[in-house]
């Protein structure tokens, strides 16, 4: 009986591992077309180990695509709208979730609304207004709209009305304390964990993001990085080596500071979904 | 990204508690009191406002004009969506787009199904498990459309070499319009499928264990349980992964847009080899920021719009009916 239970786990723990191996798979492959020649990867049969090419095909990378640009310009947008909102949408959601204001519960179920309201559709008119605004090819656009954001606020009021507990704030207020100081010194220090979520989530998506940036970004000098990788692919996609040098740089700093936090955020990104 | 995750809240707002800040005074006084609190939620009330459902709104009002974004607007009535109805570009890509979710959306969530049942029968490795199935979640489309390009390529893929290697006849992956479609789905399923288990897992492990015992001893098997338990109680996260799964997949464009992305406007193969890989939001794409053909753009927009909520209301009673 014992055996057989035991052999039944080793069975288990190898269909897991067999699809952990599926799902790291392309980051192993992308290593090893990033690192070696084209001609070595496409002949029969391929070269299935990390070579030394990477430097080489790095540096065609970059004489063709200013790489180490349009990754600051993903950093800038990225950091500048993950900023705006956790500030937006923690402030938001802390005023929904401790405060009874007249209007509150219409204007939480607005947001909720919202948030169903599928926003590609928006994009012509969205273009249009940037080109009225004359913000089209610079990276103005990719900031602003991402702080309509009612996913962010909805998760965060679910988070702080558990987090925050509402005597403190009551003390505060008895302190004299008026609503941003609440917020910063009782607010706040509550939930950070909380941030740190919402952190990771929008930057991100927002470093991911492609359709929006590909349509506003119109300026070959201001690309963001994933504008300038499929460039890249689609003017040289037979050089796969140098595509990938340019692939691999673009995923994997991102992935590398995904499983520093990955712990933590995995628990929270399903709560939204589970508690329903 | 990931996690769109949401669903109704789960109490009214503050109705559990008692308010924290709670002022007594009424009428106009008492919303002037709260002026702090309208000033902290009102810049996503704006941004929404102006970045989303005026621009909204604006396509609908749009689909009924011509327009090429510099001239004049010329009112045309329904014209656009006549035109829409008897495109046979839009049919075509309508049914790609239908194929490829079909073809992503079912083995993705019964595979995330089977995934997350596994999981949940271990105690070992789990934090390992899952940050390796979330991973694929995060990781950027654009390059993960690169990489299943090269991959299947037809001349030297790796998929082809190791076809060659165990003996079998290389597939024209590329260039064959059911082969096109399978592939940008095996990219779905690769991206979500680990996403999708660890949200199952999660409401597994919220099921009682004393269910499970209590099926036992009533003589369930395990079939029997999983069939009479397990579904019915995920019958809430199932539907939500459908809806969020069915909104994303039916607007896939960056997936055969990066793969097949020679500048359209005049390329008849926009979508890969017999537009086999063009979708509806690849081909909207096309129609407004190409060919600046803004109205019919707009007319392209709303009908997607339609089939979504149309697909997303006939999974809505599926899921919620099973069962009953």
């Amino acid at each position: 009986m014992r055996r057989r239970l035991r052999s039944r786990g080793l069975a288990l723990h190898a269909l897991l591992a067999l699809g952990v191996v599926l799902c790291m798979f392309p980051f192993y492959w992308t290593i090893v077309m990033a690192t070696n020649t084209t001609e070595d990867i496409y002949r029969y049969p391929p070269k299935l180990t990390f070579g030394s090419q990477l430097l080489v095909n790095v540096h065609k990378v970059l004489q063709n695509i200013d790489l180490f640009r349009a990754m600051l310009n993903s950093l800038l947008v990225a950091c500048t709208a993950t900023f705006l909102v956790l500030l937006v949408d923690s402030l938001a959601a802390f005023s929904f979730a401790k405060y009874r204001f007249p209007g509150r519960n219409l204007l939480f179920g607005l947001l909720i609304g919202m948030y169903l309201l599928p926003t590609q559709m928006a994009l012509i008119p969205q273009f249009v207004l940037m080109v009225k605004l004359g913000w089209v090819g610079s990276l103005k656009p990719l900031v602003l709209p991402s702080l309509a954001n009612a996913f962010g606020i909805f998760w965060m009021r679910q988070y702080i009305v558990g987090a925050v507990p509402d005597e403190l704030i009551e003390a505060a207020r008895l302190d004299g304390c008026g609503f941003l100081r609440q917020y910063w010194h009782v607010g706040l220090p509550a939930i950070r964990p909380g941030l740190a979520f919402l952190g990771i989530y929008t930057y991100v998506s927002v470093w991911n993001d492609y359709v929006w940036p590909l349509v506003v970004l119109v300026n070959p000098d201001r690309l963001t990085l994933q504008v300038a990788l499929s460039q890249l692919n689609t003017t040289h996609n037979t050089d796969y080596s140098m595509v990938m040098a340019g692939a691999m740089i673009a995923v994997l700093p991102l992935v590398l500071v995904f499983l520093l936090f990955a712990r933590n955020f995995i628990a929270d990104a399903t709560k939204g979904a589970v508690r329903g | 990204m990931a996690a769109q995750s949401t669903a109704a809240p789960r109490s009214r707002p503050g109705s559990a508690r008692r308010p924290a800040a709670s002022h007594r005074t009424r009428g106009p006084r008492r919303v002037w009191s709260f002026l702090p609190q309208y000033l902290a939620i009102s810049p996503f009330f704006l941004v929404f406002l102006g970045f989303a459902l005026v621009p909204v709104l604006f396509t609908l009002y749009l689909s009924f004009q011509r327009w090429d974004g510099i001239g004049d607007m010329h009112y045309v009535g329904l014209e656009q969506y006549r035109f829409l109805i008897s495109d046979r570009t839009f049919w075509l890509a309508l049914s790609n787009t239908l194929i490829i979710w079909v073809l992503a959306t079912i083995p993705m969530l019964f595979i995330a199904l089977v995934i997350a049942a596994m999981l949940n029968s271990t105690r070992r490795l789990t934090a390992f498990y899952r940050i390796a199935y979330f991973v694929p979640s995060v990781t950027s489309l654009v390059a993960i459309a690169i990489f299943f390009f090269a991959v299947f390529s037809s001349q030297f893929g790796l998929v082809n070499a190791a076809l060659h290697a165990i003996g079998l006849p290389a597939v024209p992956w590329m260039s064959n319009p059911w082969t096109i479609k399978v592939v940008i789905a095996l990219l779905m399923t690769w991206q979500w499928v680990g996403y999708n288990a660890i949200i199952y897992l999660a409401g597994l492990q919220a099921i009682p264990t004393e269910l499970y015992e209590a099926a036992r001893v009533d003589g369930a098997g395990p079939v029997q349980s999983f069939f009479r338990i397990t579904i019915p109680l995920l019958r809430p996260i199932i539907l939500f992964t459908v809806v969020v799964s069915t909104v994303t997949g039916l607007q896939s464009f960056t997936e055969p847009q990066v793969m097949f992305g020679s500048n359209a406007s005049t390329n008849p193969n926009s979508g890969g080899p017999g537009q086999a890989g063009l979708t509806v939001m690849l081909y909207f794409y096309h129609q407004a920021f190409d060919n600046n053909d803004f109205g019919y753009g707009a007319a392209i927009s709303w009908a997607l719009f339609l089939v979504i909520m149309l697909i997303v209301a006939v999974n809505w009673r599926i899921v919620a009916r099973t069962d009953r």
